[in-house]
């Protein structure tokens, strides 16, 4: 920060501009509103200010039954909204104590780490197109539409996939989809290649990037940072092995780290990951075993429909598993898992009805916002640009 | 999931009878700190494995300070703050903190109670700068006020919204436009079925909660 | 258009203004309000894969006062409306606009304290793309619609300046 005031303007009785960016900006892939106080070129101080996507998450979870908030989730973190349906389920899960077969399991890890090279490709890939890689844009955007063929594959939707549900998921991976998968993954590693050899060694991509919005990992700590932004200044942190969820104490995979902690740490960090996602995915692949993609837990799944049309006690738990929803015994629950972003945490107090009293997200980008100011100021304007791209601000998330 | 069934939970009590039996054998952390602080201690429990204190509003400061700088603690994250509105109930909040520690692999529910009337808790904004944010957001979700924060500025929603739209007491479907909302009259054009209801009161779509 | 032909009460006019709409259907200056999840989609569409620049609708502008179609991608919420009709009002005359997605078109299943029911409330919309997000393909469609309006109805769409602008609802034709 210090090395750039020798490019402080000469003085010519100048005085601080302040600068509005956003909320509607070409160069923000959201929308968040940033009040700059320029000095020349340098940002002096930095006010942000959010809100511009807030839908009322929680007040309407808190009005619907646990199962119609899984749609809700989707739209959470649009970019990787299987992780958020697992995670939600996760939580409701936990309130219900209901133990999902090994196969679910399976499934759902396999199609977390598919959301999660979505997600780090496209903030990767949009990163890279504001600082001016628009090849590495579409090249990533490209890889990122096989994945989200597999994705309609097993869920019907693209990109709103409200696949989990609770205690199972809609359906079980069909057929024909590993050996679909092994082809995609082949690609993207293709393209994750291509795009590498682009910019990792083009100096203005460095230039754009190195030792740009460094936050320390004490700062980060302080500012409540996780997943790849904590990992980028050096923190192992993962919620994948410190507080293993899922299967995924029964998979292999490294974090990766960063050493300084800028945005071409972040970035790193972020192609790593896919990679460590793709070998997840093998790993997960060969070791998927046979069985069913539900339990059998009345409480929360649906009997078949032979009970239901043929005798009473089934017909009543369908009745009443649709019209009044799943109602988990009275307490509180709070579930985190590895989010694109960070660590996506939900709190699910229940009271024994049908509605949650609350249902609150831990969103992993609130805080890493809260920080940009912290990151920016003493750097110039343009820098705003692959800061803010950095750390994958995403709207839904941010402002629920 | 896995992890979590296989610890043994201890009984469960809900989350509105702080004072339910208590535990057998409190965990760890809560016996550190009803042994530091005593009768500041509401309750506990650890229901699905979430070790959860609560905690009185009075010199909540100090069990936080606590809570971060002791190493047998350390929680240098703070993951998530935020409030429930129990409606009925006589403290009807209460602020929910969820901590994290990076050395000590352990986490740590804490609950501060808050009655309706005027409702206030101290502000741990010193102790963990990542708590700005979310106590403006409480506070404005809320309206509890955190005694000791600079800042409490709307920030999700905007200077002159009136009311606090996650209390139990806020209509879901109540807006409070900053433009004013035209009458659309495409819509007409294809039939009368599709006319928006107005109401006179509120200028937007009602959606009522339905009383269960 | 501000364009001054001599002959402007000639039986030429018409034929010049099927001219000029097929000329301004195939150069669709956009302006993306990208707020939320279908700006996810919006990306795709215009990346590669899907191409959107095949129907002359390439490049989006991020100024205002230099685009024609104002294509609101996603939620709008109370805090975002003044914005919106911000952006809207800075546009230049010609112009449409294209809600894109269930939200932007009704609120979606957001009927809440927040969301705006639909952004027709706030500005003029000529064309409705379906779907929580569309498919790349609806999009095109939309697109597609979108020309079909301009070719038939001129330059002048919902924004209802056109004084010669009929009160019959417009039926595109299909074929």
């Amino acid at each position: 920060m210090e090395s750039q005031r020798h490019l402080k303007p000469l003085d010519f009785g100048s005085e601080p501009m302040t600068i509005e960016l956003g909320p509607q900006h070409p160069a923000m892939h959201g929308i968040t509103r940033f009040r700059c106080q320029l000095d020349g070129e340098v940002i002096e101080k930095m006010e942000a200010d959010i809100g511009y996507l807030h839908r009322g998450f929680e007040k309407e979870a808190e009005n619907t039954t646990y199962i119609n908030v899984i749609p809700y989730t989707d739209r959470l973190n649009y970019v990787s909204p299987l992780i958020n349906n697992v995670g939600y389920v996760l939580a409701v899960e936990k309130l219900f104590q209901v133990e999902v077969p090994r196969r679910a399991q399976y499934a759902r890890v396999i199609m977390s780490e598919i959301s999660r090279i979505t997600d780090h490709l496209t903030c990767n890939g949009a990163s890279a197109m504001e600082v001016g890689a628009m090849t590495v844009f579409l090249w990533f955007i490209k890889a990122r539409e096989h994945l989200w063929e597999l994705v309609e594959e097993v869920t019907g939707a693209r990109l709103t996939t409200n696949w989990t549900r609770i205690g199972g998921n809609a359906n079980d991976l069909p057929y024909g989809f590993l050996t679909m998968l092994d082809e995609r993954l082949v690609k993207v590693e293709e393209a994750l290649n291509e795009g590498e050899a682009l910019i990792l060694r083009n100096k203005i991509f460095i230039d754009r990037l190195k030792d740009i919005g460094i936050l320390s990992r004490e700062r980060a700590i302080e500012h409540g940072f996780t997943g790849p932004m904590l990992r980028a200044t050096g923190v192992p942190y993962d919620l994948r092995r410190a507080d293993p969820y899922l299967v995924y104490d029964e998979l292999d995979f490294e974090i990766p780290v960063g050493t300084v902690g800028d945005c071409f740490d972040r970035f790193l960090v972020r192609q790593e990951e896919i990679r460590q996602s793709i070998r997840i995915i093998r790993h997960a692949v060969e070791k998927l075993p046979p069985g069913d993609f539900h339990c059998r837990d009345r409480r929360v799944w649906m009997p078949d429909k032979y009970e239901v049309f043929n005798s009473i006690e089934g017909l009543i738990d369908h009745f009443k598993i649709v019209m009044e929803g799943p109602k988990p015994p009275p307490g509180e629950a709070y579930h985190a898992v590895e989010g694109g972003n960070g660590e996506l945490g939900f709190y699910v107090v229940s009271d024994g009805s049908g509605h949650p009293v609350k249902c609150r997200v831990r969103p992993p980008c609130f805080n890493y916002v809260a920080a940009v100011p912290e990151m920016t100021v003493g750097h110039y304007v343009a820098d705003i640009v692959p800061i803010f791209g950095s750390i994958n601000m995403i709207g839904g998330e941010l402002e629920r | 999931m896995s992890e979590d069934s296989a610890k043994p939970s201890a009984p469960e009590t809900a989350p509105d009878a702080p004072a339910a039996p208590p535990a057998p054998e409190p965990p760890p952390l809560t016996r550190l700190l009803q042994e530091q602080f005593g009768e500041r201690v509401l309750g506990h429990h650890a229901q699905h494995g979430d070790e959860t204190v609560s905690i009185r509003r009075e010199g909540m400061r100090d069990v936080f300070a606590f809570l971060k700088r002791d190493p047998r603690c350390a929680f240098d994250l703070m993951i998530d703050l935020t409030a429930v509105d129990y409606l009925p109930r006589t403290p009807r909040f209460e602020v929910v903190y969820h901590l994290k520690s990076l050395t000590v692999p352990h986490r740590l529910r804490v609950k501060v109670p808050v009655e309706a009337q005027a409702p206030e808790v101290d502000s741990i904004r010193e102790l963990w700068i990542a708590a700005d944010w979310y106590e403006r957001e409480c506070h404005e979700m809320y309206g509890i006020s955190f005694k000791g924060h600079p800042n409490l500025k709307p920030l999700l929603l905007y200077d002159g919204f009136e009311g606090h739209p996650l209390r139990k007491d806020y209509p879901k479907g109540r807006q409070q436009p900053l433009v004013p909302m035209r009458p659309v009259k495409e819509r007409y054009d294809y039939g009368e079925r599709f006319q928006p209801v107005e109401h006179p009161h509120t200028p937007a779509v009602t959606l009522e909660r339905q009383e269960s | 258009m501000g364009m001054k032909f001599p002959f402007a009460d000639a039986y030429v006019t018409t034929k010049l203004d099927q001219v000029l709409n097929w000329a301004r259907k195939f150069s669709l200056f956009q302006y993306p309000f990208v707020t939320a999840c279908c700006g996810m989609e919006y990306m795709a569409v215009s990346a590669s894969h899907y191409d959107q620049s095949r129907f002359g609708a390439e490049i989006p502008r991020f100024s205002p006062r230099q685009s024609d179609v104002l294509w609101v991608v996603g939620t709008v919420n109370q805090k975002m409306a003044p914005v919106l009709k911000r952006v809207y009002e800075q546009m230049a005359d010609p112009k449409w606009v294209i809600a894109f997605g269930a939200c932007a078109s009704s609120g979606g299943f957001y009927q809440n304290y927040t969301a705006v029911p639909g952004i027709d409330r706030i500005i003029p919309v000529d064309i409705y793309i379906a779907g929580c997000p569309p498919r790349p393909e609806a999009v095109l469609d939309g697109i597609i619609e979108l020309q079909r309006l301009i070719q038939e109805r001129g330059p002048h769409g919902m924004s209802g300046i056109n004084p010669r602008q009929t009160k019959e609802p417009l039926v595109l034709s299909r074929d």
